[in-house]
């Protein structure tokens, strides 16, 4: 099999370890070799940027209140949540550590959790941050989820109390953030329900606790271990399964490599990288080990944020700086809005992004892109290869830029396969 | 949570089939589109549009057994009144938000399967959606089932058309898929822009499969807004999400668009908790959606199913809503459509685990669906499956 040279895989690396490259970005990186590229990626630590303010939470709504002031709250949180992704926009379009947001983008993605039912800009940032500073330990992870108050709300764990269990936050807990469908039984989600009963969230303290009172303190049978089982109890009943580093790794692997499962021996690999002490920088590491890394065949299509990120980055344009309504219109249209995973799914990846309709959504919002950026250096197709990282383009693409210039060459450039898709 | 129908695509493994990679797809879709105007759809050819409610929409509070006393003591807070359910007869009544199919119900153009669901019911809303939308309760298929009546049915893409960004499993074959449509109309830049941005829709020697797919999608998407474009009208925001897909499916009907089956969807079903108004909201965009929908095809033989990935444990939780079960009812609307009550309506004492047991297999309705309105032979696409719904249809 033939491998990426030293600067295509380092291109590859700053893709899918981060958003892309800035200007100059590759050049600097790709200088001392792919393996201290490696190094210096994976030793980038969050930077400090601090969270914004987004002021107060609004006051519920009581049964009284009129429709006047359901609206004015309605508004409040509608602004708090435009913050928000714009804040968070600007950071990974901004940020020299690319790695550490990333991997905060991709947990966002596997604790899929929705402000539109949450209902909070305010306790989805607060998540963000708990996202950011545990990413690289899954137990913290893990035992920081099941218990953060955004995600209480999401998955209805707010309801559940002892005497009759809401089953929602285990079910997805077991299926979908650490152990995949088909390793715990109907009888496992039960028990772990009644494990997670009596944890309440308090909204304007953004913090969530166990009332004694409501949690079920009986004995518990999950996946095979009995106890007067807790919420960290369970946890780590769960992550000590086998089956869960392999989860884990599986799905790490499919955000920034591939959407074709690593084969039996690399999982092995990577398993071993994540090792006992479950760290993602382990795992990270064994990733940029394995020899698909470097596979011209494993190419990846950027999920819409990737791509626009990437495009800002290139182009040194500030997500903020651009009209708000017709950038979240792009995302929107693309099938992708930060804080709004449209199920604790999360969103689909690879060829399910290239539809027809997400297709015009993309060229409009490359175009309000370009137009916001200074391109008056990039005149040609090899330019504007340059300024997006695409070393060459296709003969389709290259007939296709030939006939434009400006704002416009950058804007249909950014829509093409070659930089639709991370090499 | 807020299920919808991309969350399942992830879960569902029908993803990495052929079909969704274009390169596999053996037709041409602006060739097809050609033909497709040349050739337009014969007005006795049935149209099948499948509808999806994702979340697993709670059965017993859409088809209510009001009276019967097991259902208000494992539900005392969710349960209705016999005075609020709109009466089917035999004991059931519709729930009170869904006016319009109860009129539907009254002219016998509404027919509702009881107890609809497969054997060792799965409780994952996304292995159990796989499970609906590739019709295999067994082991895990590749293919959803209009996808393998598409492979099995010639080459034609415009013949499945889903009115959603993302293409649902259930339209995803071996060799075809079906095509997707936004809701919104498509209007494409003119001039130099317009131009390149056509062009970079050829496909290319050595592209990537990945490549060649974002290729063909802008080539699709040209296609679609040249051929297709003048027939969608765009949809005013004012209108629900589903009233805005089911008039797209009108507009194509209406224009003689030769597809025989669309995909719509409603999300937002799973309610664990609270769930009694935020059901009966649900419950009523979907009647009010169906119900302009069929009486804009009112002549015309086309048929609307409705089903979800499961219905809800019978007993209530602690939080007004209840967890995730099993059967559920499944309605068939339409001209073609005999009216009434089919398959045995799941006991509520006889429970398995607390779960509401099947009645009828959901792929009796497919079969239906295949044989008696695209004029297929079910056992081709369902595995030797061809029990139908008798009566149902026909």
């Amino acid at each position: 099999m033939p491998l990426l040279d030293d600067r295509a895989a380092t291109r590859r690396l700053l893709d899918r370890f981060g958003f892309g490259p800035r200007p100059g970005e590759l050049e600097t990186l790709a200088r001392n070799g792919f393996a201290a590229a490696c190094e210096q990626v994976l030793a980038q630590a969050p930077d400090a940027t601090p969270l914004p303010n987004l002021g107060a939470e609004p006051a519920q709504a009581g049964k009284k209140a009129s429709a006047a002031e359901r609206r004015q709250r309605q508004k409040t949180l509608r602004s708090q949540q435009i913050t928000a992704v714009q804040w968070w926009l600007d950071r990974m379009a901004g940020t020299a550590s690319a790695l550490p947001e990333r991997l905060t983008w991709f947990w966002h993605g596997h604790f899929a959790t929705s402000v539109q039912k949450v209902h909070s800009a305010r306790l989805m940032l607060h998540q963000n941050q708990t996202l950011r500073t545990k990413g690289g330990d899954f137990t913290a992870l893990a035992k920081a989820m099941i218990v953060d108050p955004a995600m209480l709300l999401w998955l209805d764990g707010q309801q559940n109390k002892v005497g009759a269990a809401n089953e929602n936050l285990a079910r997805e807990f077991m299926e979908l953030f650490t152990l995949g469908v088909g390793h715990y039984s109907e009888t496992d989600v039960r028990e772990a329900a009644r494990a997670l009963t009596g944890w309440t969230v308090n909204r304007d303290a953004m913090t969530s606790s166990l009332a004694p009172k409501r949690h079920d303190n009986g004995g518990k049978t999950v996946l095979g271990i009995t106890g007067n089982l807790d919420a960290d109890g369970f946890v780590d009943i769960v992550l000590n399964r086998p089956d869960s580093a392999r989860f884990v790794a599986s799905r790490l692997w499919f955000r920034l490599v591939s959407a074709t499962p690593p084969a039996a021996d690399a999982l092995d690999r990577l398993v071993a990288g994540y090792g006992s002490q479950r760290s993602i920088g382990g795992l990270l590491r064994a990733v940029l080990a394995e020899p698909a890394f470097r596979d011209p065949a494993t190419t990846l299509v950027k999920q819409p944020v990737e791509w626009a990120v990437g495009l800002m980055r290139a182009l040194g344009v500030q997500p903020s700086k651009l009209p708000v309504t017709q950038l979240e219109a792009g995302l929107r249209g693309m099938g992708q809005v930060p804080f709004e995973p449209p199920s604790v799914g999360g969103w689909p990846a690879g060829q399910a992004w290239l539809t027809t309709s997400a297709g015009l959504a993309r060229l409009h919002l490359a175009q309000l892109i370009a137009e916001h950026a200074d391109v008056s250096h990039i005149t040609s197709a090899t330019a504007a290869g340059q300024v997006l990282g695409v070393d060459t383009w296709s003969q389709r693409s290259s007939a296709a830029l030939a006939g434009i210039q400006g704002a416009q060459l950058v804007a249909v450039a950014a829509c093409a396969p070659e930089y639709v898709v991370s090499q | 949570m807020r299920i919808s129908r991309r969350g399942f695509i992830i879960a569902s493994g029908v993803v990495g089939a052929g079909a969704l990679a274009a390169g596999a797809t053996q037709v041409d879709w602006s060739d097809l589109m050609t033909a497709a105007a040349r050739n337009p759809l014969s007005p006795d050819a049935g149209v099948l549009v499948v509808c999806t409610l994702y979340g697993g929409n709670d059965g017993l509070n859409t088809v209510i057994p009001a009276s019967d006393r097991a259902y208000q003591s494992a539900r005392p807070d969710l349960a209705y009144q016999p005075h609020e359910v709109l009466d089917l007869g035999d004991g059931l009544g519709l729930n009170p938000g869904m006016t319009g199919l109860k009129k539907l119900w009254d002219d016998k153009r509404l027919g509702i399967v009881r107890g609809v669901g497969y054997p060792k019911p799965d409780h994952s809303h996304f292995r159990s959606m796989a499970i609906w939308q590739t019709a295999s309760p067994g082991s895990p298929q590749q293919t959803g089932w209009l996808g393998r009546w598409l492979d099995v049915t010639g080459d034609d893409p415009l013949r499945a058309v889903s009115i959603e960004p993302v293409l649902p499993p259930l339209m995803a074959g071996q060799r075809a898929a079906g095509a997707t449509l936004p809701v919104t109309g498509l209007k494409l830049p003119t001039g130099a822009v317009g131009k390149a941005f056509e062009l970079m829709g050829h496909p290319q020697d050595g592209d990537a499969p990945d490549q060649a797919r974002a290729a063909r999608s802008i080539a699709d998407l040209h296609t679609t807004a040249t051929k297709l474009g003048p027939a969608v009208k765009p949809s005013s925001d004012s209108k629900g999400r589903l009233a805005a897909q089911l008039d797209v499916v009108a507009g194509l009907v209406e224009a003689g668009v030769p597809t025989r089956a669309y995909s719509v969807s409603l999300g937002g079903f799973d309610t664990h908790a609270d769930e009694k108004g935020t059901q009966q909201r649900l419950l009523t965009e979907l009647d009010q959606a169906l119900s302009a929908f069929v009486d804009r095809m009112r002549g015309k033989p086309v048929v609307v199913l409705v089903y979800s990935e499961f219905g809800r444990r019978v007993g209530a939780n602690a939080s007004d809503g209840t967890d995730h079960g099993t059967a559920g009812p499944v309605f068939v609307i339409g001209d073609a459509v005999r009216g009434g009550f089919y398959g045995e309506q799941p006991s509520l004492t006889d429970l398995d685990n607390g779960d509401l047991k099947e009645s009828t297999d959901f792929r009796d309705v497919y079969a239906t669906m295949l044989r008696d309105v695209l004029g297929e032979d079910p056992g081709k696409v369902l595995d030797g499956h061809d029990t139908t719904v008798s009566g149902l249809l026909g």
